[in-house]
């Protein structure tokens, strides 16, 4: 099948106001009658299943937690991009575009990043309006605070929750829709598959989480807001029910996976302590406003430091290396991310690393505590000093931070048009869980823009340019061949997996694909380290289905076989991320090929990967099918990103 | 570091429950809680028993999902922190430590440590939202606040609906969770129009998931991991009392 991204004709700035006036609509009387299954209730999922009740679709939400307020998106910490311009600092639309393009390293939609920088402004006239308690300054307006990646103030936070605030915003919206008796909520039900008849998703199967049951239900369109896939790391700041499935089982029904190497790794995060460790905690990026990132000048200060004979105190100010400060003078400790990740691996493996493991660098808050005082300080970084504190047993106060980069937030997803519509017809994908304005990293304080972009304000209208075709389509029951199939064959994997009774765990493997990933498709790659991988991650899961142990039993509350049910898949996205990365000759944003470098910089290669490679599956183990998305950049020039 | 656990089993809502004796060793002060109890379900699962069954999700204390009751204790000794954000050099080398879900008729068990909160989503459903359908908010900052007000609110907000509160008080209450989501819109300008009806409603479902009543012993405030204040349930009492004898919807 060809790509069509459906990119609108017409100029960069009129392309969204246009499609607008022209995408069909659905007469009241007829969205009554049509109903929308919502996978996901993170901000893009909780937002898009109230919007469309709001509506007047019938919608039908699922969730594998306790509660559609647990979703993950609860945990984002430091804030949301909006191109309002209140701080009079020369923001406007067209820079938070072209910040986002440029911060993606050029691999991202030049339409898609223009529209989402556009809403970006409703979202926040929104999220207000709904109670959700953004930070204020003393005449009562609303506050902002820098960002990586920009240089400008456009963040808009509540204390150190913002992503709580946003969520709770949408999940109550959510819930009034649920009170209203629009929405029918699913909780601890999880998605095993996708149900296609005649070319078109037409339903799901899902697992109850309690009874362990396998329910069907039809939708005339299908929605996933699933989430992002970065706990194929094991080791993440993802929460641990985070997975893959239902936007693999999707993939494996023929919905193209895209740009799956596209990983970001997060540079403020706790450093790893333990072969026990189940996560790892992220420390906002706002944090690098006011802290400064550094390891010592020497090898041996650093060596001293690691040994305990010597305390960060005791390094002189000319013996530090502030390695931010001086390789990206403009921008500082508030260069993007996958640049500040890379630069804190690169003075570790140089041997100045200041944690026991040799990973990890300082960041110090001692110059802004001077400057600001320690009550200000305090009151910025509200909830994140005592998190720290609680986990380390340091007062960051007192003794600098220690941070090391860690997996946070993947670019990649399911391929999807400008509708958001993946490559099946009427199977939708939205938020961390599709591929499309991020390009190769996400800027810091987007993915809530992202994720709330996509439910409120774009998937309510394009959606409705398909459903206003479906109105005459009757409910299909859910005895269709299609759903019975789905749900054999989704029975027998279940099965299969509680008959295998050998003797790893699934956590046993699942670290041991971390492991491989983190390794061989991490913040460095290269063709060697990735050619074995793709045998490790093989041969991995050849154990898997040859030796894991799975107790209980089907039908009861068994979180181990939910546990054991992703796994299976992220062994199988681990082969597709390792192909995608291996494909990509160039180094961009969260992919870097150590083959492709200019001092130290990742260097693209335009000339050959200005494209989104959108994967079709073809069987397990097999070699996928590249297509080529061409990516046009027709208001931007392509340049080498410089953050000096 | 070794520790004997006393861990609540119980097959579903209606199966009897008792405490089993798990013994786990070779642990690490480093260690989170929960890590804790994962190095325990990774020995049960290679004896082939079950693993203890228990609510988790973040794990950095924001999600709401952990819900332990350790030494009689909702999220165990540690003030102001859910269970994952507690840390094993909270406690002694060879201590016993009883772990049990939360306890409250209005949260049935549905297997060992995990119970169903979802009278809670009920309760938010019933009116803890302020009523604006997408696209008709006006420009944010046509709207300024009152900077302590939106702090107050913001303390509000802080809530993650783990049901700590209702575990750890006497009554089963959940004033504390209610007047949370209470206080917070009504100290918002935004939340003015729907004040009375909300508290109305929400109470009404609160007493209807068959909560308990306030009698003012506070553990709710003390167990609480975002440290929400008792002042919210005054003040969500003015507003159902104000609701209920100016309202003309009785």
């Amino acid at each position: 099948m060809a790509l069509d991204s459906k990119i609108p004709e017409g100029k960069l700035q009129e392309k969204w106001e246009e499609y607008k006036e022209h995408a069909k609509l659905v007469n009241p009387a007829n969205k009554r009658k049509v109903e929308v299954i919502v996978v996901g209730t993170g901000l893009a999922g909780a937002s898009a299943a109230a919007t469309l009740a709001e509506l007047g679709y019938k919608v039908k939400a699922f969730c594998f937690q306790d509660s559609p307020r647990r979703a993950h998106s609860i945990a984002a910490q430091g804030g949301i991009n909006s191109a309002k311009n209140y701080k009079n600092d020369g923001d406007s639309v067209y820079r938070l575009f072209y910040d986002t393009i440029k911060g993606g390293d050029f691999r991202a939609r030049e339409a898609n990043v223009y529209r989402l920088a556009q809403v970006s402004t409703d979202i926040i006239d929104q999220c207000t309006a709904q109670g959700v308690p953004f930070a204020r300054e003393y005449g009562g307006l609303l506050d902002n605070r820098s960002f990586g990646g920009a240089q400008v103030s456009r963040t808009f936070y509540a204390r150190g929750q913002t992503g709580q605030q946003l969520l709770l915003g949408a999940y109550q919206a959510l819930e009034r829709q649920i009170g209203l008796g629009n929405v029918q909520m699913y909780s601890r039900h999880e998605m095993v598959d996708v149900v296609i008849i005649d070319g078109k998703a037409r339903g799901i199967i899902a697992r109850n989480l309690i009874t362990g049951k396998l329910e069907r239900y039809f939708g005339h369109a299908v929605v996933l807001a699933s989430g992002g896939y970065g706990n194929v790391f094991y080791l993440s700041t993802n929460a641990m029910g985070s997975n893959v499935t239902a936007a693999w089982k999707a993939h494996k029904k023929g919905a193209y996976f895209a740009n799956p190497c596209y990983t970001q790794i997060h540079p403020t995060c706790i450093p790893v302590s333990g072969d026990y460790q189940s996560k790892l905690t992220l420390m906002s990026e706002s944090l690098r406003n006011d802290g400064r990132v550094w390891v010592p000048k020497t090898r041996e200060d650093a060596k001293a430091i690691r040994e305990g004979k010597k305390r960060a105190e005791d390094i002189k100010e000319e013996d530090r290396d502030y390695y931010l400060e001086r390789k990206y003078p403009s921008f500082g400790n508030l260069c993007p991310r996958d640049i500040a990740s890379r630069a804190a691996k690169e003075a570790c493996d140089d041997g100045r690393g200041i944690v026991p493991s040799g990973f990890g660098v300082f960041l110090d808050f001692a110059d802004a505590i001077k400057r600001l005082g320690i009550d200000t300080v305090k009151a910025r970084y509200g909830e994140l000093f005592p998190m720290y504190q609680n986990i380390t047993n340091e007062d960051p106060l007192k003794t600098p931070m220690k941070i090391y980069p860690a997996v946070h937030y993947t670019m990649g997803g399911l391929w999807v048009d400008y509708e958001l519509m993946t490559s099946i017809q009427g199977l939708y994908c939205l938020g961390e869980a599709n591929f499309s304005d991020h390009g190769a990293n996400r800027l810091g304080a987007s993915a809530l823009m992202q994720g709330l972009a996509d439910g409120y304000f774009v998937l309510p209208y394009t959606i409705g340019n398909y459903l206003s075709a479906e109105i005459f389509t009757k409910a299909i029951p859910t005895d269709h061949p299609a759903f019975e199939e789905a749900a054999k064959a989704a029975d027998e994997r279940m099965k299969k997996l509680l008959s295998i009774n050998g003797k790893q765990t699934v956590e046993d493997i699942h670290r041991k694909l971390g492991k491989i990933m983190w390794e061989y498709c991490g913040m460095a790659r290269n063709a060697e380290g990735l050619t074995k991988a793709r045998k490790l991650i093989q041969e991995l899961r050849e154990e898997f289905w040859k030796d894991v142990k799975v107790t209980g039993d089907q039908n009861d509350f068994n979180p181990e076989l939910d546990k054991a049910g992703r796994v299976a898949d992220f062994l199988e996205l681990g082969e597709l991320m390792v192909i995608d990365a291996l494909n990509r000759n160039e180094s961009c944003g969260g992919h870097f090929r150590e083959e492709y470098q200019e001092q130290g910089e990742a260097k693209r290669d335009d000339a050959n990967y200005l494209y989104v490679a959108a994967w079709e599956f073809k069987g397990v183990g097999a070699d996928p099918e590249l297509h080529k998305e061409d990516l046009k950049y027709e208001n931007i020039k392509l340049q080498v990103r410089s953050y000096k | 570091m070794k520790l004997n656990l006393k861990v609540w089993r119980q097959n579903n809502a209606n199966a009897a429950g008792k405490l089993v004796d798990y013994t786990v060793d070779g642990l690490n002060p480093d260690m989170s809680f929960l890590e804790m109890v994962d190095v325990l379900n990774d020995h049960l699962v290679k004896k082939g028993e079950e693993p203890v069954a228990f609510d988790h999700d973040c794990r950095e204390g924001i999600c709401g999902m952990c819900s332990m009751y350790i030494d009689g204790r909702a999220h165990g000794p540690q003030h102001a922190a859910t269970t994952c954000q507690l840390y094993l050099r909270s406690f002694k080398d060879g201590d016993t430590v009883h772990v049990e879900p939360w306890r409250s008729r209005a949260f049935p068990i549905v297997k060992d440590l995990v119970t169903d909160r979802s009278a809670f989503d009920r309760i938010i459903a019933a009116g803890g939202f302020i009523s604006v359908n997408t696209g008709q908010a006006r420009d944010a900052n046509n709207l300024p606040v009152d900077k302590h007000d939106a702090e107050k609110a913001m303390d509000a907000a802080a809530c993650i609906g783990c049901g700590a509160c209702v575990a750890a008080c006497p009554n089963g209450a959940a004033m504390l969770f209610v007047s949370a989501k209470i206080s917070q819109l009504a100290l918002l300008p935004q939340g003015q129009p729907e004040r009375d009806l909300r508290a109305l409603r929400m109470v009404e479902q609160m007493d209807a998931e068959g909560f308990g009543n306030c009698s003012n012993i506070g553990a709710c405030e003390a167990e609480c991991p975002k440290e929400i204040k008792l002042t919210n349930i005054a003040r969500m009492n003015r507003d159902f009392l104000a609701a209920s004898v100016g309202s003309e919807t009785e």
